[in-house]
């Protein structure tokens, strides 16, 4: 397949993650959202392993070939630790306010 | 160097010494101790002058050098003394005179708190110190210490009692003028540097070095000389201050005269006497500045009713001779006035204070008149050191003066003729002080009158020792057309001068042209005298004003008017301006500026600091963008 097609996806991901963290005030959607341009460009950089494994100067020592798709797992992992210790935060905000809508937290201010 | 000159340092560190426990321990020292400390250093010194002159007169001269006192680059400058015949006598006349004011101080200052008293005796060992530093430093750098030592101790003598505004202003504005003073001296001192790379005066003034400067160096640094010696030796145009200078106590004014400090700048000018020889044009301008000075001094002293006053002017009129003799290049008679004069001016200052003490404070000779009677001794030593200025055979000053008449004769008859008019203006208000002091008929108050009495011994015996110094000082100098070969002073300072005489040109007068002038100007001033005498000796106090020439000469040319209104008006001017304009404008506009700017636009940004998440991630991502559009496209 093209690789244009996954820079599209990519990209067409990333917009919408960043849109919604713009326009949402939902913490756990402004999350989720993040999460979300996160995986665009872990898309991003898994389709561009590919593309270089398949460039005729890699085939002949295709040692590098699998490399980042391995760190894109790892990236996984350590985002979903990330996401546990971010969605305790949000819990916590919504213990103390009452609210997950992030225009409240404004306490800081002043 | 194995020379016994080496422990020449001794000179200076003693007073050095005195000045340090007399300050330091001014709260703990009896007065007898203090006054006791503060001469017998200066006796000391004086003691190893006389030694050092010994050898000198031995013909063991030299440099001394102990350390490097500045060291950079090519440029060494080391502490070093020079010792030889013209710093031999200036040791002998700066520590000997120094030593009887000091003594005369003891008894004159007996008033003052002992604190007071020790910082007195501690001020001028100070000063006896610079003077002495001055006279003997081997190069300008060590020069322009003294230089500058007896400037600050002038401005802490002169504004000894600083409790009246007056005085401490008169101290400043010595200081002030011999700081602008000062300035040409340094000036010439880099001049000295940047062309020859050194300032010892055995390597400027020798032969090589002075091969490698052109005229217009030389009559640059001479020039610049001059201008540092005019602010020392007050003369036009910065002699305002010597008159002031009579603030001080009347024996500060004694040692400001006759022994330190104002002969620093003919002693300087001496010293660069090859230089001044290689300069016509200024020896020139040294000439005129100090006869213009001599004429003018004399006049205002006509009109002076303050008995320092006088005796101030009467100073600024005789250094006025003593440049005119290094101007026509006559340096031995400059210096020969030096010594007679310290003499006989030291006397007329300590006879003043005499006078002064016993009319408890009262300086006015309006108010003296009959002083004869009441004190013999101040009396008969006074007369004989006014017979010593005004130049009447045998008196010291006749011969020095002489000489330098003569010396003037020769280079133009117009100098002469100025001079002579000036010694005999000398004459006039010399007897015009003696006549208003001593003759006549007390005037003062009834109290005054009262109190009148002799002064203790410590003050006569200075007096006796300067009156009997004053009579036969001038034997030194005996013109040849009275004894061949008399003139010792000449034959012992020819070496200092030998180049200087090689260069100039020698006009020699005829026997009896020399009678002729000496006639002329010893009847001058026997005129002057006799006329001074019969109208003050029965003077008695008017309250009609001055008008006209006298008006104009008892307020001094009205020359304090003119430089207040010319110089230090224009400056109050231009530093208010820069106060409020520049500065309070300018400068404190642009800081305050700056904070306010740092103010307001803080105050504008923190609206971009809402606390909403929201408008955070939109700016950042915008600037994500810009970043990203600066990378691709940009």
């Amino acid at each position: 397949m093209d690789i244009k097609a996954y820079i599209t996806l990519a990209m067409v991901l990333f917009c919408t993650g960043i849109v919604g963290v713009l326009i949402r005030r939902n913490a756990i959607i402004i999350f989720m959202c993040i999460e979300l341009m996160l995986n665009s460009v872990n898309l991003l950089l898994v389709a561009f392993s590919k593309m270089h494994a398949l460039s005729p100067a890699v085939k002949a020592s295709p040692t590098y070939a699998a490399d980042a798709q391995i760190f894109v797992f790892f990236i996984m992992v350590v985002a979903a630790a990330e996401v546990s210790v971010g969605l305790a935060i949000i819990v916590m905000l919504y213990r103390h306010t009452k609210s997950i809508d992030i225009n409240f937290l404004n306490r800081l201010k002043n | 160097m194995n020379n016994v000159l080496q422990i020449s340092w001794l000179i200076p560190i003693l007073p050095l010494i005195g000045f340090l426990i007399n300050g330091l321990g001014r709260k703990q020292l009896s007065k007898s101790v203090s006054g006791f400390l503060g001469s017998v250093v200066v006796l000391v010194a004086f003691c190893l002058s006389a030694w050092v002159f010994l050898q000198v007169l031995s013909g063991n001269t030299g440099t001394v050098n102990y350390f490097d006192f500045i060291h950079v680059g090519k440029l060494s400058i080391p502490f070093g003394f020079k010792i030889d015949q013209l710093s031999a006598l200036f040791l002998l006349i700066i520590t000997g005179i120094g030593f009887l004011i000091h003594v005369y101080s003891i008894s004159y200052m007996h008033g003052e708190s002992s604190a007071d008293f020790a910082k007195y005796f501690s001020f001028m060992n100070l000063f006896v110190f610079s003077m002495l530093i001055l006279v003997m430093a081997e190069n300008f750098a060590i020069m322009y210490i003294g230089w500058e030592g007896v400037g600050i101790c002038s401005y802490f003598l002169i504004g000894y009692w600083f409790k009246n505004k007056d005085y401490t202003n008169a101290g400043k504005k010595a200081f002030i003028m011999n700081r602008i003073g000062d300035l040409g001296f340094l000036l010439a001192a880099f001049w000295f540097i940047s062309k020859t790379g050194s300032v010892s005066f055995d390597k400027v003034f020798a032969p090589e070095a002075i091969k490698s400067l052109t005229n217009v160096d030389i009559t640059a640094i001479t020039l610049l000389l001059l201008v540092g010696a005019t602010g020392k030796s007050a003369q036009i145009p910065l002699y305002t201050w010597l008159p002031d200078a009579m603030a001080g106590p009347t024996p500060v004014s004694a040692l400001i005269h006759a022994a330190t400090m104002v002969t620093a700048g003919v002693y300087m000018i001496a010293r660069s006497n090859i230089l001044y020889s290689m300069a016509p044009l200024s020896q020139t301008v040294v000439a005129i500045v100090g006869l213009a000075t001599a004429v003018l001094a004399a006049t205002i002293a006509l009109k002076q009713n303050d008995i320092k006053k006088v005796l101030a002017y009467s100073t600024i009129s005789q250094l006025g001779y003593m440049f005119l003799a290094l101007g026509v290049g006559a340096y031995t008679g400059a210096i020969f006035h030096v010594m007679t004069h310290a003499f006989f001016k030291a006397l007329l200052f300590l006879g003043a204070g005499s006078v002064i003490h016993a009319m408890s404070g009262e300086q006015d000779m309006r108010n003296m008149g009959g002083l004869k009677k009441h004190m013999p001794i101040t009396h008969i030593t006074f007369l004989l050191a006014c017979f010593a200025i005004a130049g009447i055979p045998p008196f010291s000053g006749f011969f020095s003066k002489d000489e330098i008449l003569a010396a003037a004769f020769a280079k133009s008859p117009v100098y002469w003729i100025i001079g002579v008019l000036t010694a005999v203006m000398t004459a006039f208000y010399m007897f015009r002080l003696y006549a208003m002091t001593f003759k006549g008929n007390f005037r003062g108050t009834h109290e005054q009158e009262h109190h009148l009495h002799e002064s203790p011994s410590l003050i006569t015996i200075p007096l006796i020792v300067l009156a009997i110094l004053s009579v036969i000082g001038g034997f030194v100098g005996i013109p040849e057309v009275f004894a061949a070969n008399g003139h010792h002073l000449n034959n012992f300072l020819e070496p200092v001068f030998r180049d200087s005489n090689k260069i100039l040109a020698h006009h020699s007068l005829t026997h009896s042209t020399e009678y002729a002038l000496m006639a002329v100007s010893v009847v001058g001033a026997v005129i002057g005298l006799v006329i001074a005498w019969k109208k003050f000796a029965a003077y008695q106090k008017t309250d009609s004003a001055e008008s006209g020439l006298g008006k104009l000469l008892a307020n001094k040319w009205y020359v304090d008017e003119l430089y207040n209104s010319i110089i230090v008006k224009p400056m109050y001017a231009l530093g208010n301006f820069l106060n409020n304009v520049v500065e309070k404008k300018g400068i404190d506009g642009l800081v305050n500026g700056t904070g306010r700017l740092v103010n307001y636009g803080s105050r504008q940004l923190r609206w971009l600091q809402s606390g909403q998440v929201g408008a955070y991630i939109l700016l950042m991502v915008l600037g994500m963008l810009g970043l990203f559009i600066i990378q691709l496209f940009l």
